[in-house]
Order: structure tokens, then sequence, then C-alpha cells
């Protein structure tokens, strides 16, 4: 089911998006496509409705900190192919402060997946419907996720066991 | 004055904001829904969550590999195998390895058992939701013959931490073949029982048909899964599709719904727990014997009675325990069919005997999406249908 992926899908993105597409990777079994983070929303929407592809279905947008790397994130794009029955990966990588554009408007999915990325990265993804924490309060300071939060959280009247805040 | 009210006037009402849950009888969990009202109409359903949070992603990037499994039984506590098998799976990608066949059937008998779990406690939730008791009472009743089952596996109930990277904890015995292949023959009845109950129920069909239409297209596009995706006429099941373990050996059936509401969710849901027992039973004669676990000590610890009397066991445990394993350097996303839906471990490597990072795609978060979308221009209602239809657990939803 992967195999056509090797065929089709990686010279037609490549024919299509030149230079926008920095890496291609394949490991354990898997497509890692890396793009420029310009470039997410059409190569998304390419993906999506390119007959031969039809990425349809968005499994999941994950967000790795790699810290001090510049630039500091990677953003995955778990995507799935129902017709295909074949998975990719569509990466672009976002420095501290930068946003990204959404992708609500390719999978409507993506709504929560942004969120939830806002809420424990700090990413902003500009032009989200419902920018919003998900999981933690409204008025949370910081991002835990990224790898500068301290596991135990930050010190404060709730919680004894965290760590001072460094000024 | 009393207002005269069989005038023809319409009495006047205006919108208002209530909240449902998060300590509701018939919110799931901690579901904390901010419903927008005009009358009995729902105008918005905003899903407010994140009561349950703790951490479980940062968690893991700080503790070992194989002392992550524990947290993955409290994902979602009404099916702790298929979120262990999800996790060891995607780590046992990352590593390359291939396990016994003995393990495959025992991994593939757990999962299923624990299907039947997730798939009862939602049929029995969503019965006492909408007014009926009696389905609950039956289908814990049942639960608690699966739960039998996994004591004699592992001797733990609900958290069972049974599967570990490499194959499983335990051997079947065959005591446990014995009660497990007298258990499929109760739970096929006990189904035609519910059948009797509820299936053909007015008050149930009424209260579900033609309740929270999600048609393909837009199950699809809002990323839900499993029964629910099914439910909506999307011919998608990673057990048949993406085949893992030894399920492309396996005969069953995947049930489609037509019409995408939530009594096509609740049908889809029977008809999956008829399929779980067949491959149950499949497993049951196939097994064949052998080791249940990867021939390689860096990854599997001595077994327990060893430790006690043998020298070199007790230093091979020690170091398993306290030092843990190292994963080469990359990353892989695994997913199994969940009782919920799409169950999926993205795990990035950087060499060490820690995840760098780890996400969980739970689709309990990813159905609960949906529910806005379904709830609007319903009636209050039926949005306790919706909700029970979608089967959010919170453990895994809010991580």
């Amino acid at each position: 089911m992967q195999e056509h992926l090797k065929n089709s899908v990686i010279d037609k993105v490549k024919a299509r998006f030149g230079t926008a597409v920095k890496d291609v990777v394949w490991y354990a079994g898997e497509l890692t496509v890396t793009v420029d983070k310009d470039a997410i929303v059409g190569v998304s929407s390419y993906l999506k409705n390119e007959p031969d592809i039809k990425m349809s279905y968005l499994s999941d947008i994950s967000v790795v900190d790699n810290m001090p790397r510049v630039p500091r994130f990677d953003i995955s794009y778990h995507l799935l192919s129902i017709d295909k029955k074949s998975r990719m990966r569509v990466k672009i990588a976002v420095g501290d402060g930068e946003k990204a554009a959404t992708v609500t408007s390719v999978w409507r999915s993506a709504n929560w997946y942004e969120r939830e990325n806002y809420d424990m990265f700090g990413i902003v993804f500009e032009g989200h419907p419902d920018p919003r924490r998900i999981y933690l309060a409204e008025d949370w300071e910081g991002y835990p996720l990224r790898k500068d939060y301290p596991l135990k959280g930050y010190k404060d009247q709730y919680n004894p066991f965290g760590e001072e805040k460094k000024k | 004055m009393a207002r005269k009210l069989n005038t023809d006037e319409p009495i006047e009402t205006k919108a208002l904001t209530l909240s449902l849950g998060p300590q509701h009888p018939s919110s799931h969990g901690v579901l904390h829904l901010i419903l927008d009202v005009q009358g009995e109409t729902v105008l918005r359903a905003d899903p407010d969550i994140g009561y349950l949070h703790r951490g479980t992603e940062k968690i893991a990037e700080n503790i070992y590999y194989h002392q992550f499994v524990p947290y993955t039984d409290r994902l979602d506590y009404w099916c702790g195998m298929s979120n262990n098998l999800a996790y060891v799976q995607t780590v046992e990608k990352l590593l390359g390895i291939d396990i016994p066949e003995r393990a495959k059937y025992i991994r593939v008998i757990a999962a299923e058992l624990a299907r039947l779990t997730g798939h009862l406690t939602c049929v029995g939730a969503w019965g006492v939701d909408l007014g009926a008791m009696t389905i609950l009472l039956y289908a814990m009743r049942e639960r608690e013959l699966v739960l039998d089952l996994f004591e004699m596996m592992c001797g733990a109930r609900v958290t069972n931490t049974y599967m570990r990277v490499g194959g499983v904890r335990y051997d079947v015995t065959d005591a446990f073949k014995e009660r497990c292949g007298r258990f499929c023959k109760i739970m096929k009845e006990k189904l035609d029982e519910y059948d009797r109950l509820l299936t053909g129920n007015r008050i149930w069909v009424a209260r579900n048909k033609g309740v929270g239409i999600l048609s393909a297209e837009d199950a699809i596009d809002f990323g839900v899964g499993g029964p629910v995706l099914r439910a909506s006429g999307v011919d998608f099941d990673i057990r048949r599709d993406e085949p893992y373990l030894v399920y492309d050996r396996l005969k069953f059936d995947v049930p489609l719904g037509a019409a995408g509401d939530c009594f096509d969710r609740y049908t889809v849901r029977m008809e999956e727990m008829r399929q779980a027992v067949r491959i149950i039973e499949q497993c049951l004669t196939d097994m064949p014997s052998g080791p249940v676990t990867v021939d390689m000590p860096e990854i599997v610890p001595p077994p327990k009675k060893d430790v006690y009397k043998n020298m070199e066991s007790l230093i091979h445990h020690f170091k398993y325990v306290s030092d843990g394993f190292k994963v080469p350097k990359g990353e892989a996303y695994s997913a199994v069919e969940s009782p919920k839906g799409e169950l999926g471990f993205y795990i990035v490597s950087d060499g060490t005997e820690k995840p760098f990072r780890l996400k969980a795609r739970v689709p309990s978060f990813c159905n609960l999406q949906v529910t806005d979308f379904l709830s609007r221009n319903s009636y209050l209602a039926d949005v306790i249908a919706i909700i029970s239809s979608l089967d959010p657990v919170f453990g895994e939803c809010d991580k």
C-alpha cells in the first residue's frame, strides 16, 4: 500500500512545488516530506485533492521542540489516505515566535489539533478560527511541553513542589 | 398579576448559556459542555475539556521506555490493553523487532477483550444516559467476566500493563483458554439479549434514529475514527486495511452504517462485539505454542522466579529496571484500531533510554471535536444521545 507513495507522490510533489520541498525521508516504512513553512497550505490542499494521492484524513498534528536548534520547532502533519490505505507525514520547521499558517481550511479536524499545539507549545497558527487554549486554563502561564518548562511546573501557592521561576 | 398562558401571542424566550457538567449524571466523565440554547434548541455546543489533564506526554519524556507502559493504561481506562498495544507496537517499530507468533495471538485476544469491555461500557452508559438503567447492569455483569479473564492473564483487572516491549508479560494458561472459550459462548447469548432489550425498543429507537447525523465526507473531514467513522459509511478499519499482529490471517467483517446517526453508531458497536468474539474464538484455536517474548535480554527482563533464585538474573533484572534500554534514533508513528478509533503513538527518539518526544493521537479527543457540528439546531435531549454515541473517555481525551 505504501509502495504507491514511493512511485508517485515524491516525484509529483517535487515537480509541483520544486524548491519548497526540502527533504524526503523513508524510515521504518514511513514517508516524511519536509517542506518550506510557507508552502504548507498549498502542499496540504494538493495532497488532499490530487486524485492519485487523496490524503483526505488528517490523523494528527504534532510538534517537537528541538531547543536549542534554530528553527526551534518541527510541526508534523500525519496524513492518511482512506482510499489508498497509505500514510505519510508532512513536516515544517518553525522558529520561536514565528507563526505557522493554519490548515483548518483544508481539514476541519485541524481546528482542535492546532489549538492543542498552541496550548502546549505556544505556536500561533495564523488565521485559526478559534485560537484559544484547549486543555489548560485561559490564564495559564507558559507552555508545558516546551523543553524549558520544568517537569514539576512553576512554584506558586497551589504547587509547593514546583521550580522557582527564573527572573 | 398572573400571566395568562392560553393567549395566542407567543411567549418570548431568549438565548441562554448553560453549563452541562463537569459534574452531571449524564455527561460522560468530566466533560464540561457550554451550551447556548434558545428554548430547547441548541445554538452552539462548546466542549470545555482538560479537567483530567495530567501531562502524560511530558511525563513520557522524563521516564524510560519500559516505565511508560503503566501510564498508557490510564489513558482510556476502560480498555487498557488496547493502549498498551498501541504504545509497545510503536516502540517495537522503532527497535525494528518482530515478536513471537504466540505473543501476537495473545495480544489479539487481549485487544479484542478490551474492545468488548470498551463497547460494553459505551452501550451500558449510553442506555443509562437515556434512561434505560437495566442495560448498564447487564453490560457491567458481562464486563466482570472479561475482567476475570484479564485477572487470569496478568493479575490486574483494569490497569493491566500486560504488554511489554518485545512481547507480553506472562504466558496464558490452558485454564485461561478454556475459560475464555466458555466466555465467548456466554457473550454471544448475552449480545442477543441486549438486542432484544434495545434494538427493537421503541424509546431507544426514537431517541437515537435520525439524531446526530454525520455524513461520510464530514466524518472524514472532522477526523473522527472507529465506530463513529464506520457508522457514517466509511469503509475503513486499521485491523483490516493496515493489518498488524495476525489480523490478516483472521476472518472478521467490518460492519458499516448507512445513515450515520446515533442508532447506526449503536448497531455498528453491537456488531463489532460479535466480530470480536469471533476473532477471539479463532485465536484460541489457532494459537501456536512457543515463547511469548523475544529473545533479547537487553529489552526483556528475566522471569521473576529466576530473579529470586539466580544471581545473574537478579543483576540482569536490576540493570533493566534502573537503566532501561536504548532505542535507535529516529521517528515512528504506529496506530491500532482501539475501541474508540485510531489510537496512535508518534515517538521521536534521540537514541537514549527516554523518548525525546511522545505524542498520543487519542481517538476520544478527535471524536469529541464533532460535538458542536452534530448538536447545532438539535434538541437539548439529543445532545445527551450524541455525546454518548461518540463515547468519549476523559482519561484519554485529556491525556
